[in-house]
């Protein structure tokens, strides 16, 4: 509660607009010019990263994408890292070893992530297995199936 | 209702039936232990957590802010006292509100301040109006150091022991419970 | 006096209800036609007396009675009359209302409509909607009453978030929980069927209308939300995977599943209990999605029914719902006879996978969800699951859906072969292929290539089957057209919802094309962005009702000729000291131009604006996809098979003459 009351006066003094609503809001993110860098190629990684970082305070946002002054601040950092010619890597475990794994929008395989990542996977294979396995009972189920005919006096019966 | 299926396949089909409530019934566990915890303070969705606990400060050295005397990394570590850090600004609203604690903490504790992004002349200005609870101030003009710190917004308050080693850390506004309960405790088990 | 009554009548609605809930429920136990018959006569009782409240509550905003503490809260006397309006559910307690308002519509539409269904049927599913109804507005009662009073009353407001202050967003919510609420009505269906012990072919064919209607809402709930924060965040954003957003993902991805199977049950008598599953669960994902996001649980920005008290009663009735019927479910559902039989190449086979690749997506979506509170509440860790995981797990399970979509249709039912489905859709194939080529040849990104080569081949395999049926340039073309005439809606329909997938994805895939630049200028400066020259020529300020706004000309031009002049604003409102961007947008339907005014610099007598230019390709197209789907869902809604309770034995018996 505490935190949140915090947070919550955080982003009014940062005139970032608190949700009320049901659907996605966000601050508009309108930066600098100035602070983006000079190389194009630089630029875009330093993008790249920066989409892969969440905004601490507005919750839901990469930095990338928020104009709240701490994202502006990580902005910032991201990219005299990368200027200074450092990998993606490096810039990534700078930000974990601040914020913890929290700051990363794709959280990293550990034991504890294992059954998120598995996911897509898991669900696809218990899927196909209960479907197969349906199929299967339903083709082994003793005499031959009844017709629709009989099916529909059955129930009629029942 | 007649069963036309045969029994263990009937039996395996129950389970797979029951699966469903059985994850709904977990996770609607688990989300009461979370609104519980949330009501009862133990459980906060939106604490980040950051790494900081437990490690010695991070390096930095900061200019002063009047009107107190700035200081870096190199002072917390020489400290023989725990000494509580709080970052602030005069533009933060329940930095405002946590004063009065601050105030009836500094005799107790010492307190060294960082003013967190503000114009000097405004950090100035709201530490005279407060009654100035710190022992030192530091300007952390541009906002870095408090990122090397992990600190995600104001007021955000750390421990330290002595060495220099963060040993406690709170990113909310201090509130008298906390004060007494953990805080106090824990800095007086420091000292000895 | 209004707020009086309209909290007597809400108490009314819920005393109702409950009647609603109990009455029918013990008539169509003991076969009682008496009790039975009073199903629809509480429904509708109670979506007067619901009518009736929510009219009054809209009447103290539109009289600025601030005596009211949701009025006084959320409006103000400077606001304008829609938002007034409109703003009655922009806020927790009248959303809430608004939510039981629209549940109370869709047991008055069982009660109206329904009229064919066999008395105990109706009976049942109307008690069920009722004991939902009547939770809903106990919670909004106790917990959440809209018409609580305020003393002393304010002179005004505290006014309106300005972000909500929006024609889009105005009318996303009703569309929105309109989809949610809509799938009550299934849900019902499946307890009542759960309650009889028995599920066959009528019982697909009764469900599949209300389903389909509350998806059809439900997609265009969730496309207006994405358009809304396309164009008022001003970021050229669409979709953040933020929990609120897939709260209303994960029940659509349910409900697609319940269209498509409820038509195996209708067709071929199998998957009822998958079937009957699906309509508990999409219900039970559309009340935890709207609820627990409420909670402050899920770190949304959207949580604000911060009060774990509220978050407790509402945890209460889920469980009662939800926990309810899936006890239900276990108990009575291995006793429901088994389904029919069909080889797995057949167009229930493929339905089968269509629900397996949908419940997949929905099972990542889920647990990328729910994964931060789990991690904290059982290791203590916080960890964030956002944009990046999503587009990389979530995203590509819907390429192999697209690929059997094209399949599907074209599938003959229990027993088919591949081959010569293959061999008729020889051409769409063909145009896929050389669609890829094209694409190939610009596009680098893999996973948006792919996906824009799907969404080809769904919409090309949609024409083709369309087509097929109406063997078109194998006859001559006025008989195609006959064909064409005769043609059951409901194919036309699922050909053109698949159609409405193809144009999204299309839209989808485009937008990760989309280029921007962030430029400084000053007045008169020209910059260029994918060819266009774009050119602010003046910013003027301008005064509005209840804010200031600064207005910018920006003229785009491409090849010197003027393509469009957009007016980016920036409106600041002073009751609330907040700032918003007015986004122009200049669409063609191919592309967008999207420019948004930022801050204004003052260096050193020169006064400079920072702009946002946007260009995204094939933008619109998301949305339309997203409206032709809903198109799709309606006109197959007025298929005569579908129409709501129409019994096909008896009307091709001629029995039944349904004009």
């Amino acid at each position: 509660m505490k935190a949140a009351m915090r947070r919550l006066a955080f982003v009014l003094a940062t005139v970032l607009t608190v949700a009320i609503s049901l659907s996605p809001l966000a601050a508009v993110a309108v930066d600098d010019p100035s602070e983006m860098l000079p190389d194009a190629h630089q630029e875009a990684r330093a993008q790249a990263i920066g989409s892969q970082l969440r905004c601490l305070v507005c919750q839901n946002e990469s930095i990338e994408d928020s104009s709240a002054g701490l994202a502006r601040d990580l902005r910032h950092v991201v990219r005299e890292h990368v200027a200074k010619g450092e990998s993606d890597r490096q810039i990534m475990d700078w930000m974990v070893g601040r914020y913890g794994n929290f700051i990363r929008l794709s959280p990293p395989l550990t034991a504890g992530t294992i059954l998120l990542w598995v996911m897509p996977v898991l669900a696809l294979l218990v899927g196909g297995l209960v479907a197969f396995l349906s199929f299967r009972r339903a083709r082994g189920s003793g005499p031959a199936p009844l017709s629709d005919d009989e099916r529909t006096r059955l129930t009629d019966l029942t | 209702m007649s069963d036309k299926t045969a029994q263990p396949d009937l039996t395996r089909r129950r389970l797979l039936m029951a699966a469903p409530l059985v994850v709904a019934g977990g996770a609607g566990i688990a989300f009461w232990q979370m609104l519980s915890g949330m009501r009862q303070g133990s459980f906060d969705p939106h604490d980040i957590k950051a790494p900081a606990l437990n490690r010695p400060v991070p390096d930095f050295t900061l200019p002063d802010q009047s009107p107190g005397q700035g200081f870096g990394a190199v002072d917390l570590r020489a400290l023989k006292v725990p000494v509580l850090v709080n970052f602030f600004a005069s533009w933060c609203i329940p930095c405002v509100a946590e004063m009065p604690q601050l105030n009836a903490l500094k005799d107790r504790l010492p307190i060294w301040g960082i003013a967190y992004k503000d114009k000097p002349a405004d950090a100035q200005g709201f530490v005279r109006r407060a009654g100035n609870p710190y022992a030192r101030i530091a300007s952390d003009l541009s906002g870095m150091t408090a990122i090397d710190w992990g600190v995600s917004g104001v007021p955000e308050s750390f421990l330290i022991g002595p060495g220099g080693v963060i040993r406690w850390h709170s990113a909310a506004a201090l509130d008298e419970a906390t004060m007494h309960d953990i805080l106090l405790p824990l800095a007086a088990s420091l000292r000895t | 006096m209004t707020p009086e009554l309209g909290n007597f009548a809400l108490a009314l609605a819920c005393c109702l209800a409950a009647g609603q809930a109990v009455l029918p429920m013990v008539g169509a136990q003991r076969r009682d036609p008496r009790l039975m018959a009073l199903a629809p006569a509480l429904a509708i009782g109670q979506l007067l007396a619901l009518l009736y409240s929510f009219a009054c509550l809209v009447h103290s905003a539109i009289q600025d009675d601030f005596s009211v503490q949701n009025v006084a809260a959320n409006s103000a006397v400077a606001k304008p009359l829609l938002y007034k309006i409109t703003g009655v559910w922009g806020n927790h307690e009248g959303s809430v209302l608004l939510w039981a308002l629209i549940l109370g519509l869709c047991g008055g539409a069982v009660a109206l409509f329904g009229r064919d269904l066999p008395s105990a049927l109706r009976a049942r599913v109307i008690a069920v909607l009722g004991g939902v109804s009547a939770g809903f507005q106990l919670f909004c009662l106790t917990t959440s009453n809209p018409f609580d009073r305020v003393w002393p009353a304010p002179m005004d407001g505290q006014g309106m978030n300005p972000l909500l202050q929006d024609p889009g967003l105005a009318f996303h919510p009703p569309i929105l929980y309109t989809g949610y609420v809509g799938f009550a009505v299934p849900f019902a269906f499946a307890v009542a069927a759960l309650i009889e012990g028995r599920v066959d072919a009528s019982w697909g064919r009764w469900v599949r209308p209300w389903a389909v209607a509350a998806w059809c809402f439900l997609t265009c709930g969730i496309a207006l939300g994405s358009w809304w924060s396309y164009y008022v965040l001003g970021w050229g954003g669409y979709w953040f995977w933020d929990p609120v957003e897939n709260a209303s993902l994960i029940p659509w991805l349910t409900g697609t599943a319940l269209v498509h199977s409820a038509i195996v049950v209708e067709k071929r008598e199998a998957l009822k209990i998958w079937t009957v599953l699906l309509a508990i669960g999409t219900f039970s994902f559309s009340l935890s999605g709207t609820f627990l996001v409420r909670s402050g649980i899920l770190n949304s920005v959207h949580a604000f029914a911060n009060d774990p008290a509220r978050g407790i009663f509402i945890l209460g009735l889920l469980g009662l719902v939800i926990g309810g019927s899936l006890l239900l479910f276990a108990i009575r559902a291995p006793s429901l006879t088994a389904g029919g039989v069909f080889a797995p190449v057949s167009r229930e086979g493929l339905l089968v996978l269509n629900n397996i690749l949908l419940c997949s997506i929905c099972a990542v979506v889920l647990t990328g969800t729910m994964y931060p509170p789990f991690m904290s509440l059982l290791f203590g860790k916080t960890i964030s699951v956002g944009k990046p995981f999503f587009d990389a797990t979530a995203a590509p399970m819907a390429i192999p859906l697209m690929v059997f979509m094209g399949l599907g249709p074209m599938m003959p039912w229990k027993r088919a072969q591949l081959w010569p489905v293959l061999r008729r859709l020889w051409w769409a194939g063909a145009l896929t292929m050389v669609a890829f080529a094209l694409m190939a040849w610009r596009v680098r990104d893999v996973l948006p290539l792919l996906a824009a080569t799907c969404a080809v081949w769904v919409i090309a395999s949609s024409i083709a089957d369309i087509a097929e049926r109406i063997r078109l340039f194998r006859i001559p073309v006025g008989a195609s057209w006959q064909r064409a005439r005769m043609l059951p809606r409901a194919a036309l329909g699922a050909a053109l919802a698949h159609a409405g997938v193809g144009v999204s994805v299309l839209g989808l895939a485009a937008m990760s094309q989309a280029q921007h630049r962030i430029v400084e200028v000053h007045v008169g400066q020209t910059e260029m962005l994918a060819g266009d020259a774009w050119t602010l020529t003046e910013v003027r300020a301008a005064p509005g009702p209840n804010y200031t706004a600064l207005i910018a000309t920006i003229e785009v031009r491409h090849d010197g000729q003027l393509v469009t002049v957009l007016h980016p604003a920036k409106r600041t409102f002073a009751s609330q000291s907040q700032t918003t961007t007015e986004v122009a947008i200049h669409t063609n339907l191919m592309s967008d131009l999207y420019g948004v005014l930022g801050d204004r610099h003052e260096n050193g007598g020169e006064t400079t604006y920072v702009l946002r230019l946007h260009y995204n390709p094939l933008a619109p197209w998301m949305w339309l996809g997203g409206l032709i789907m809903a198109l799709g869902g309606v006109l197959s809604l007025s298929d005569r098979r579908m129409r709501v309770g129409a019994p096909r034995r008896a009307a091709t018996a001629g029995l039944v003459a349904t004009s």
